[in-house]
């Protein structure tokens, strides 16, 4: 078990290095000169050379990415050109807004998806059934940003109810804060939980049609006990899978979601550093988003072990 | 006796109650005095004497940085941190008059010491001034006593003066210059709080400004950066901010019509839309195949369909704000047959075919649309290739000058001289031309610089180095109630020392 865990974890580590040096190549190749892009169509060539040595660009290539790979070893995540501070208090400012959004998605989407799909399945061809399905059709055609443009013209502009974007800060008091967050939460949440409940209703039917559910219901358990006791909690697995894959999908969605909403958030910071060419930023926002995901993943994998106790024979894993 | 004493305790209750409900009814009708004001584009830092961006300024200017001289809301020139000057008969040496008493907002002392040091800076070898090119004919710069600096020239440049009232002239100090870009100090009437990056700037009043002749109502100011338009639309419909000055969907204006809060206000800006040729290359080295694609363009059409209808038409690069400005729209009017016959005389009877590189910014790209359809008409066959701004325009177009079009809005003041510079990305050159440039600059007075202004826009709008199409208007909108805005905008800017609230 150990030995996997540590399997495991350097695994973990030769993807980052492998995706810290594809966003540096990618970055480095991309046209666009970051000075150029600072001074404007008016510097002379003298004021541009001055502003990359200023910057460090006029440095070879490998031996800027061994500082920056050095630097992000020691915690150091240098600066970004454009606003002029650390990196890393840029990300942390930033995450007090992405984190809450995207764990009160994630909430959002369960709370809906799992009544939804589990009643879906047991009352399979019904019309909450009928509805499931419908609402799932429906959250995969419309993409996150439109339902957020929807969402703020009949909650914000109609209805007064929420703010129409932007965010107050955790220091206006956390039920401002959520408040703020309410609607881009649920924007990016209706497309997920419409996935998540079809795979939900498909894992929860698989199961009901298993022996120990037909064994259960033998032993005198209720339709409603059998269901949630038994079935459901053996359906997890692939919904948890789903989960995780989201997660990587929430984060890319937010980079849109907190366009549409205007929220400072770590995607609109990787938008702004891109057309700005603020590739430091760039490369440390990407290494960070990179990093969560495989975080997740990891958190996923080691979930099953819960989920199924199968799995916890070291066997299984081998 | 004691009837009086009654009375006077009488007349002292109401005498009270009325004081109280005056006092009340005062409070409740006392002005706002904080101002939420949107901005499209956050800045790249905050100090204006180090990088390009216009949002740097538009936050800045006037409201934390002052420079020797100003310009005011009509484009004029006005004495600011120096009260007078004195330029020598040959042009060459400037002496300015410096206000005492004035200091940054960290205590520092505004001295003519400060002020050489700050020009100094701009113009240092290691400069990242963004208009070093502005210092170019200063030879030396000295502060001669306390409240007088000398700035001595070695060629003449008519344009100093104006140059100085930039964003990018700023006087800093010499104790804050540093650490300007996140935290700025300056000598205005406005004190920087704090900067939520990706949010929003928060501004306070200077409790000491020196200007006493302009009364400061705003005490709070906070500058909100949205860059979707819906985004802008809703917050302003919503209440979260008081005001855009510059509005991001024109499209969007009239659903503003009748609310009986929000205005809209339509002004002039100095952004010249115009769709840059490479001068060098065929078919656009040859004069009559410009002047053809001029005139197979309804400048009328074009900004109806880019900017539903707000602009106004330019025909050389130059705009009604600016002094001197001619009207030269009638040179080659919109006549597809005159245009046809012309591209057949330089030898393309049956049109051609090129592509322009258009930036994904929604006017360029409409106005890009347009022109194809306009263009096609007298056989010309315009591929549009969208080319992501600024990163990749500046290197493809403007270093690279690897174009044959392209299509951009040129925000610099007073810019006409681009067409002189060398290197530059139309490829363009005409002695003539460059003559009348340089006239400018060897011209102390405005007046006699006039005329050198009209002849270059003459040139230009015959020799058509690039199609020119409108200016982009200011398309503001804001409460009501809100006063003392610019309406123009004769530099990127966002004026905050006279913005007050009527109720």
């Amino acid at each position: 078990m150990i030995i996997l865990m540590v399997r495991r974890f350097v695994g973990l580590l030769l993807t980052l290095l492998a995706v810290s040096t594809l966003i540096f190549l990618v970055m480095a190749l991309l046209p666009g000169d970051p000075a150029a892009i600072m001074l404007g169509t008016s510097a002379s060539a003298d004021t541009l050379a001055a502003l990359r040595q200023q910057l460090g660009l006029d440095q070879p290539l490998l031996l800027r990415y061994l500082q920056w790979l050095g630097g992000v070893l020691q915690g150091d995540l240098g600066q970004s050109h454009t606003y002029g501070v650390p990196v890393a208090g840029l990300i942390i400012e930033r995450l007090a807004v992405t984190l809450p959004l995207a764990a009160m998605a994630i909430l959002l989407s369960v709370l809906i998806a799992l009544p939804l799909g589990v009643t879906a399945a047991a009352k399979r061809n019904g019309l909450v059934d009928l509805a499931a399905t419908l609402f799932a059709q429906a959250g995969i055609a419309v993409p996150a940003f439109w339902m957020g443009l929807l969402l703020i013209l009949l909650f914000s502009m109609q209805l007064g109810w929420t703010p129409a974007g932007g965010f107050p800060g955790w220091r206006a008091g956390s039920f401002a804060a959520v408040h703020a967050l309410l609607l881009p939460a649920l924007a990016l949440a209706l497309p997920q939980a419409s996935v998540l409940t079809r795979v939900t209703r498909t894992a929860v039917l698989d199961v009901l049609d298993e022996d120990f559910v037909r064994a259960a219901r033998a032993k005198g358990l209720s339709r409603r006990a059998a269901l949630w006791r038994h079935a459901v909690p053996n359906a997890m697995v692939p919904v948890v899978t789903m989960l995780g894959l989201q997660f990587t999908f929430l984060v890319a969605g937010a980079v849109l979601i907190e366009n549409v909403f205007n929220l400072p958030g770590l995607g609109r910071l990787a938008y702004q550093a891109l057309s700005q060419r603020d590739i430091v930023v760039m490369q440390d926002v990407v290494l960070f988003f990179a990093a969560l995901v495989i975080v997740v993943n990891f958190l996923v994998d080691l979930s099953y072990l819960w989920l199924d106790p199968r799995l916890r024979s070291e066997k299984a894993f081998s | 006796m004691a009837r009086f004493v009654r009375s006077i305790s009488e007349v002292l209750v109401s005498a009270t109650a009325i004081f109280c409900l005056l006092l009340t009814t005062m409070a409740a009708a006392a002005p706002r005095t904080d101002l939420a004001i949107g901005m499209t584009i956050e800045p790249a830092g905050l100090d204006p004497t180090i990088a390009a961006p216009v949002a740097i300024g538009q936050v800045t200017w006037q409201n934390i940085f002052e420079g020797l001289v100003t310009i005011d809301r009509d484009g004029k020139i006005k004495p600011q941190l120096a009260s007078s000057w004195e330029i020598s008969p040959d042009g060459l040496t400037y002496r300015f008059s410096l206000r005492s008493g004035v200091t940054f907002h960290d205590g520092e002392a505004f001295t003519a010491g400060v002020a050489k040091a700050s020009i100094d800076r701009a113009r240092a070898a290691d400069s990242v001034n963004p208009q070093k090119r502005f210092f170019a004919s200063v030879d030396t710069v000295e502060a001669e006593d306390p409240q007088t600096l000398v700035i001595r020239l070695k060629q003449p440049a008519g344009s100093l003066l104006y140059w100085l009232a930039w964003p990018s002239s700023v006087i800093v100090g010499e104790k804050s210059a540093a650490n300007n870009k996140t935290t700025p100090v300056g000598t205005g009437p406005f004190v920087f709080v704090r900067w939520a990056k990706g949010d929003r700037v928060e501004l306070k009043r200077n409790p000491g400004y020196w200007n006493k002749e302009i009364s400061v109502k705003l005490e709070t100011v906070t500058f909100r950066f949205i860059s979707d338009p819906q985004a802008q639309s809703a917050a302003l419909v919503s209440g979260d901010v008081d005001a855009f000055p510059e509005f991001g969907a024109p499209e969007l204006m009239s659903s503003f019509d009748g609310d009986e809060r929000l205005i809209t206000v339509v002004g002039d800006t100095e952004l010249k839309v115009v769709a840059g040729m490479n001068n060098s290359r065929k078919p656009f080295d040859d004069k009559r195949v410009r002047q053809a694609l001029m005139m197979a363009l309804d400048r009328t059409t074009i900004i109806e369909g880019a900017w539903s209808g707000f602009g106004t038409p330019i025909g050389s690069h130059y705009t009604p704000n600016d002094r001197a400005y001619v009207d030269l729209t009638g040179v080659y009017p919109y006549d597809p047959e005159k245009a046809k016959a012309l591209l057949a005389e330089a030898g393309y009877p049956n049109g051609f075919s090129f592509t322009i590189k258009a930036p994904q910014m929604s006017y360029a790209a409409r106005t890009a649309e347009v022109m194809q359809a306009l263009l096609a008409e007298i056989g010309v066959t315009m591929t549009i290739e969208p080319t992501e701004f600024p990163a990749k325009w500046v290197q493809d177009v403007f270093t690279g000058r690897d174009y044959d079009m392209t299509i951009v809005a040129h925000a610099e003041p007073m810019d006409i001289d681009i067409y002189s510079r060398d290197p530059y990305y139309f490829n363009y050159r005409n002695p003539a031309f460059d003559a009348a440039i340089s006239q400018i600059e060897q011209t102390p007075d405005a007046a006699g610089q006039d005329k050198f202004y009209q002849e270059a826009q003459k040139i230009l709008a015959d020799d058509v180095p690039a199609l020119f199409l409108f200016v982009m208007p200011k398309l503001g909108v804001w409460d009501k109630r809100l006063k003392g805005l610019w309406e123009d905008e004769p530099i990127p800017s966002n004026v905050l020392a006279e913005v007050y609230w009527t109720e």
